[in-house]
């Protein structure tokens, strides 16, 4: 029987074309490429400019891991990778180290990523000046003159009005001293792992039909002032319930039982990882 | 023993699309082609959000999606991205249109005159008790005339279509997808006006009676928004297609704001006419004219002409008054009977060819980009989503700025 569908969903033309906005953005990085985005079977909101990207690059020699909220069995992350596996058979993986393509939304992998892996970011809202502006056609202008007055005057703003900047996740940063660019809503605390980062970060933003780039080695610094400098979200004293590790971000949980919070790793194959090796040492010991 | 908090993503995900089946199940009693011929103006409807004239596969996404419109048109749009395109139709002047409806609200008597035809707008809107029957009196009636109508329209078939290349096809003018063409509404099938004649546009009198310029024939190929990103400004092309594959309802909201206030000017509607136009395709080495190309089918549009007044551009130094009125056009078309969709798109298209900075409905970002009914959807159910980490990344700004909170970190962002 022949099948209804192409390998990885896509004709071999459109998925040329996704790569040619690919490569462009990674010519340019920071810049945000407007490709035609296809309708996909799957919500656009819900993932499709990183499906996108994935699909047009993805072949048979792949393992792939897709994670949502740092989790590997959340519903959306199971019902992405449940589309391209049906499409294209690749290996899957929970394992960060074992992946070749990594498609997240929200997160960068706690475990660092080296230069063999790339990872699909999943991007709602591509343009860091929307708030400001409203109109695409003014933005591509501030862009293109390196305006980033907005985006300044917003994090003054707040810190004027609250004592410091309240942004949450999706802090805007200067990519290759160039381009201020919306690094997809990672928390603060991710930012840092794009900066001179190893590997490849491709965002794909379905919706509003953009792609972009962080190539490996380039700068990637969050906007911040010298007297206010940037800050991550602080989990400090906090320890993972279940693998009891520190300086990673934690989700907060309400144990249902006692009522009390607590905490436990966000990045769930980090966290298992942790508590497999912990076991084994009892198990040793 | 390894423990994730809420997980289980899989086995709930099986589960779900189960009850979901059994949900659906219900519908198999209902065919296809029942659907077809019971609902036309939805297939219409989720044909035109869709961009793809399919009755046949709309009434299956309609019966997949449990009759809700906005996953009807999400499937049909799904599947139409993986579509080759391996024509491209000659224009279609919808001046040859095979008219079954057609009315001015500018002049009583128009050229050719006006031809009511199908209308609910005349109807008293009383819940008919007849329809509870399904053999009833009103529904036999129905379906004589139904058959009447088809049988006159064969002969006319018979008379009309012999001299054309592909005519022994008219049946099935989309190949297999167009299974449930619904002989009584409009017959696809090509033959010329029963009159004999085009009947010509009311805005070709107001062009010759010096109330109106002439339109300029625009010739530039038209960009297709399905296969490139919409850019700023649009062109007209984008504009249109980008409006008549909008949400039926919202296209309607911003049309009905644009003539209420929120807009530039209340128009006339020169013309409004439904019916069916022929596809044609020419051939792939030697084109050549309408009489050579490829007859494909014919399908159903309605189209609005509207009319509003507006400045005159430029002072040509003649007249006595330096600001004089002229007219000018809207332009709708939709596929099948969505008269009031083609009415709005046509205000919202002056509105938008007009521009300014007035009204919201005069800019194109904020009237194309929110008409989408696949992107609207899909950014508002995707809040239904674990936002866990973003939230908690909002959680620990909002705290930080508590006045109970150590202000530990009021020197650092």
């Amino acid at each position: 029987m022949r099948p209804l569908y192409n390998y990885a969903y896509f004709d071999e033309g459109s998925k040329r074309e996704i790569r040619r906005a690919i490569l462009k953005g990674v010519a340019i990085p920071g810049y945000q490429v407007p490709f035609a985005s296809r309708e996909m079977p799957i919500g656009r909101g819900w993932g499709t400019g990183g499906l996108q990207i994935t699909l047009s690059i993805i072949g048979p020699a792949d393992t792939l891991k897709v994670i949502d909220q740092g989790h590997d069995g959340s519903v959306n992350a199971v019902s992405i990778k449940r589309l391209i596996s049906t499409t294209t058979d690749v290996a899957l993986t929970t394992h960060t180290s074992e992946a070749t393509l990594i498609q997240s939304r929200h997160r960068v992998p706690e475990q660092p990523l080296n230069a063999e892996q790339v990872l699909v970011l999943q991007v709602p809202t591509p343009e860091p000046l929307r708030t400001i502006e409203a109109r695409e056609s003014v933005t591509r202008r501030l862009h293109g003159e390196a305006d980033y007055t907005g985006a300044w005057l917003e994090l003054f703003e707040q810190v004027v009005r609250y004592g410091n900047a309240t942004t949450g996740a999706d802090h805007p940063v200067l990519v290759g001293n160039r381009y201020v660019m919306a690094p997809s809503p990672i928390p603060r605390f991710d930012n840092h792992k794009l900066h001179q980062a190893e590997h490849l970060t491709l965002l794909g933003a379905g919706r509003e039909k953009k792609i972009y780039a962080v190539p490996p080695h380039t700068s990637v610094v969050s906007l911040d002032f010298e007297d206010y400098p940037f800050a991550v979200e602080t989990f400090e004293g906090i320890v993972c319930r279940a693998c009891g590790a520190t300086g990673v971000y934690f989700d907060e949980l309400v144990d249902p039982a006692t009522g009390a919070t607590y905490h436990q790793c966000n990045d769930t194959d980090y966290c298992l990882s942790r508590q497999s090796v912990l076991t084994r040492e009892e198990v040793q010991a | 023993m390894a423990y994730v908090a809420v997980s289980g993503g899989e086995a709930a995900i099986q589960k779900s699309l189960e009850l979901l089946r059994n949900e659906l199940a219900a519908t198999s009693q209902v065919s296809i082609a029942a659907l077809t011929a019971a609902l036309p103006e939805l297939i219409d409807q989720i044909m035109g959000e869709s961009s793809l004239y399919a009755p046949h596969l709309a009434a299956l996404a309609l019966k997949q999606g449990g009759g809700s419109v906005e996953e009807a048109v999400f499937l049909l749009r799904a599947y139409r991205s993986t579509l080759e395109r391996p024509y491209v139709s000659r224009t279609v002047d919808t001046k040859t249109m095979h008219v079954t409806r057609r009315i001015s609200a500018a002049f009583k008597d128009i050229p050719g005159g006006q031809l009511l035809g199908v209308t609910r707008d005349y109807s008293h809107r009383l819940l008919d008790a007849s329809l509870n029957d399904r053999n009833s009196d009103a529904e036999i009636c129905a379906a004589t005339a139904v058959e009447q109508f088809s049988d006159s329209n064969d002969a006319d078939r018979a008379d009309d279509g012999a001299d054309k290349d592909g005519a022994d096809s008219a049946d099935e003018p989309l190949g297999n997808t167009n299974g449930g063409n619904t002989g009584g509404r409009f017959s696809c099938v090509p033959f010329a006006n029963p009159s004999g004649a085009l009947l010509p546009k009311v805005s070709e009198y107001l062009v010759a009676q010096g109330l109106m310029e002439a339109p300029t024939p625009d010739e530039t190929e038209p960009c297709d928004v399905t296969m490139e990103p919409l850019q700023f400004p649009a062109p007209r092309s984008a504009r249109l297609q980008t409006l008549a594959r909008g949400m039926t309802q919202a296209v309607l909201s911003l049309g009905y704001a644009a003539i209420r206030g929120f807009g530039p000017a209340h128009p006339t509607v020169g013309e409004l006419r439904s019916g069916a136009v022929e596809l044609l395709i020419d051939h792939p080495v030697h084109s050549g004219d309408d009489e050579e190309a490829y007859y494909l089918g014919a399908i159903a549009v309605t189209e609005v002409e509207s009319l509003f007044e507006t400045e005159k551009d430029e002072y040509d130094g003649c007249d006595e008054s330096p600001h004089s009125l002229e007219l000018d056009i809207g332009y709708g078309l939709v596929f099948g009977r969505g008269e009031s969709k083609a009415i709005a798109m046509s205000v919202l298209d002056y509105c938008l060819v007009r521009g300014g900075t007035e009204f919201p409905t005069e800019d194109e970002e904020f009237v194309l980009y929110h008409v989408d009914g696949v992107e609207a959807t899909g950014f508002i159910s995707h809040l239904k989503l674990p936002h866990y980490v973003t939230f908690q990344s909002k959680l620990n700004s909002v705290r930080k700025t508590q006045p109970g909170e150590e202000r530990s970190h009021a020197s650092a962002l």
